[in-house]
């Protein structure tokens, strides 16, 4: 037995499609202004990395303020509870066809190592990227701040770039584990259309 | 082709710009030399010319006196070297020294011969070198200054105006013995350049002159590349010299410090600070169609041909071999190389020992800086290699004395330790009789030929691993510098991770089969 549930709403769903285009158009065009490969030229990737970057500011200034109006910033509490299972299940029940430890709903929408990943997120990876970020739009100005006695580019730039390592690690793994609904596409639709058919015989957590 | 079609264009420029300037000299001047009844003479010397010249200009000859055009001297404030071209070598002709009669061609004076010259004398101030406005006073190639005997001086004299690129350019252009030869970024396409080649002197359009840039007060040019300034300290504008300033042939004198005023521009003005203005507006060197001296070796020179006289190979209109001069490279439309500048150059004195570089290179002239000095920028630079005399017993540059027809002149005789003897012998200094070549290299600093803002050097050209500024240290160029462990671990962790998600999706397909089939 299965039932609809309405999981991602429409804010949500239109934030994490922009984000999603935001993201990748910066690593794109981050990776090149870094020296990895060349595309569409450095003067370009710079360009559109600093236009794409301030939309994602403005994006991030209405999703911060979504997350707190509605409470929904709750969803990234992490916990530890059944953290063991769900790597269990990762290693081991998704091959044999085990129940889903993880029921989700409203409430919960993210399973314990969702929650986990994306506190990471939230915590180590985007604080890094912002941070060097900025320095980095702004190093024309550290002179101006007296920044320029305790930011050294090289390092933020190295910062920088550890920050984007991670971010398309974090990328790679998120873009497979979309695949492990219920079937291939199932995480996919949801986040299309905000409805996910979830077992009404999975264990509630 | 495109040569040809290029001098056709200059043509018809000339001819724009001659009616320009006809009806413009005219309406600006308010003296008409050819009314003068001092200049209505015939006059036999230029020294006659002068004498007329100063009856109303009193103080023009000895302003000259105490300029650089005058005493080839300059004392470098900054390191106390007392430089010039009368006292510094160079890796092209080498020296005027014992050569006074040659070299003078380019003197703004009349009859420097040898070490006895008058430099107080105000009739041997050549006025008409400079002020010369139709292209009819030519100064003889060995007669110590003095103007050509086919020169009618007293319509040249009549007709005497403001310098002008041409009058400037007579020696510029030519500098170490012939056109486009020793800067790299200036040649006769200046005369009459077009929009691309040089935005400001753009005959048609902005149309400066020399003096636009290099504005003299009493005579005295500003500009100098024994002491250029090498970085803008404050910004301001100053479209007229004052006399606090010493130099304002240089960008910031009109453009200010931040002259990128669009938007999406604006963090160029953020690269002044490191990056000289040349270096992104001054893409590549000898643009103009004439091609610049790279590299010259002395020590080939000497071959004749059967008839006794030097060998010459000449390959594109260009001199490759020459019996009297030896083997010399040539570059067109290249990149410069750059170099951390602080506006100090040190010169190797005639006096001084030699010290080759781990390259095996004698500096002739050093240009200072560092990335961490504060007062450098990054600066376009011709880098000019040869290979000249110089005494291996006492280890310095030795004047050779090349010119002339006397027994020891280089290019009539060959023999260099003759030559040598006699150049050392008039430069007063001492020669153990042995002349050897080494390897010697000299660096001419990038100013001309500015190209329109459209052709400027591209972000990428050198924000990339092998860029023009590849060779430039001390400094986090990114796109070009990145931690390579950082690179190697990210780009093998992200892989890994690919490759982890990979093996387990190809883990749920082969178990969901599995699983059917049993």
């Amino acid at each position: 037995m299965t039932e609809k549930v309405m999981i991602f709403k429409r804010f949500e769903r239109f934030w994490h499609w922009m984000q999603a285009t935001l993201v990748i158009m910066l690593l794109f065009s981050g990776f090149e202004i870094h020296g990895s490969y060349k595309v569409m030229g450095f003067e370009e990737a710079v360009m559109l990395h600093r236009t794409v970057a301030w939309s994602l500011v403005t994006l991030w200034v209405f999703a911060i303020f979504w997350h707190f109006t509605t409470g929904e910033w709750k969803q990234y509490i992490p916990t530890l509870k059944k953290v063991d299972s769900m790597i269990k299940y990762y290693l081991l029940g998704i091959f044999i066809r085990a129940p889903h430890p993880f029921r989700q709903s409203m409430l919960k929408k993210h399973n314990p190592l969702q929650r986990l990943a994306y506190l990471f997120q939230w915590v180590v990876i985007s604080p890094v990227i912002w941070a060097t970020g900025w320095a980095y739009l702004f190093y024309d100005k550290w002179e101006v701040w007296g920044l320029d006695k305790y930011l050294v580019l090289e390092d933020v730039a190295f910062f920088h770039v550890v920050g984007a390592f991670m971010m398309l690690t974090f990328l790679i793994v998120h873009l497979y584990l979309i695949t492990t609904g219920k079937t291939v596409w199932a995480h996919m639709k949801a986040m299309i259309t905000g409805w996910e058919e979830i077992d009404q015989d999975a264990e509630e957590s | 082709m495109k040569r040809l079609s290029r001098i056709v264009f200059h043509v018809g420029r000339v001819f724009i710009l001659f009616t320009l300037i006809a009806g413009h000299a005219s309406a600006t001047s308010t003296a008409d030399h050819t009314k003068f009844k001092e200049l209505q003479v015939v006059f036999e010397s230029g020294p006659e010319v002068t004498s007329a010249c100063i009856k109303c200009h009193t103080e023009a000859a000895q302003q000259i006196h105490k300029t650089k055009h005058w005493t080839w001297e300059f004392l470098n404030p900054d390191n106390k070297q007392r430089v010039g071209k009368k006292n510094i070598l160079n890796n092209f002709c080498i020296t005027p020294k014992s050569n006074f009669e040659h070299c003078a061609a380019c003197h703004v004076g009349y009859g420097w011969r040898d070490n006895n010259f008058d430099f107080t004398s105000e009739v041997n101030v050549d006025c008409l070198v400079c002020h010369d406005t139709t292209g009819a006073y030519l100064k003889s190639g060995d007669n110590a200054g003095h103007p050509k005997e086919s020169v009618d001086l007293s319509y040249v004299a009549q007709n005497v105006g403001k310098s002008s690129r041409d009058t400037c350019g007579a020696c510029h252009f030519f500098g170490g013995g012939g056109n486009g030869v020793k800067h790299g970024d200036m040649d006769d396409s200046l005369a009459v350049p077009d929009r691309e080649l040089d935005v400001h002197m753009d005959a048609v359009g902005a149309d400066f002159t020399c003096s636009t840039c290099h504005k003299s007060i009493e005579h005295d040019v500003a500009g100098s590349r024994y002491a250029p300034e090498a970085k803008h300290t404050d910004d301001y504008h100053m479209h007229r010299r004052s006399s606090d300033e010493e130099n304002n042939a240089h960008c910031r004198a009109c453009h200010g410090n931040k002259p990128h005023k669009k938007e999406d521009k604006s963090r160029l003005n953020h690269h002044a600070l490191k990056i000289a203005c040349q270096t992104c507006h001054i893409s590549r060197m000898a643009r103009g169609g004439v091609a610049t001296r790279m590299t010259w070796d002395w020590s080939t020179a000497g071959k004749l041909d059967e008839s006794g006289k030097p060998e010459q190979i000449m390959i594109d209109g260009n001199l490759v071999y020459d019996g009297r001069r030896g083997s010399i490279t040539y570059g067109e439309d290249i990149e410069p190389e750059y170099i951390w500048f602080n506006g100090t150059v040190r010169y190797q004195l005639l006096n001084e020992k030699v010290v080759p570089n781990e390259d095996g290179y004698v500096h002739v002239n050093d240009f200072e800086g560092s990335p961490d000095d504060g007062k450098s920028r990054i600066w376009p630079v011709k880098v000019f290699r040869g290979v000249q005399p110089y005494d291996p017993i006492m280890n310095r540059l030795v004047v050779p004395h090349t010119t002339g027809s006397d027994e020891a002149s280089y290019w009539k005789h060959f023999d260099w330790v003759k030559a040598v003897q006699a150049g050392m012998d008039s430069a007063g200094l001492p020669f153990s009789g042995k002349v050897d070549f080494i390897k010697t290299q000299m660096s001419w600093p990038i100013n001309h030929m500015v190209a329109p803002a459209k052709d400027a050097v591209a972000c990428d050209e050198c924000h990339s691993k092998n860029g023009r500024l590849k060779d430039i240290d001390g400094i986090y160029i990114p796109g070009r510098d990145a931690s390579e462990k950082l690179d190697f671990y990210g780009w093998l962790i992200a892989l890994l991770t690919l490759v982890g998600v990979v093996l387990h999706g190809f883990g749920r397909i082969f178990s969901h089969f599995w699983r059917r089939c049993t």
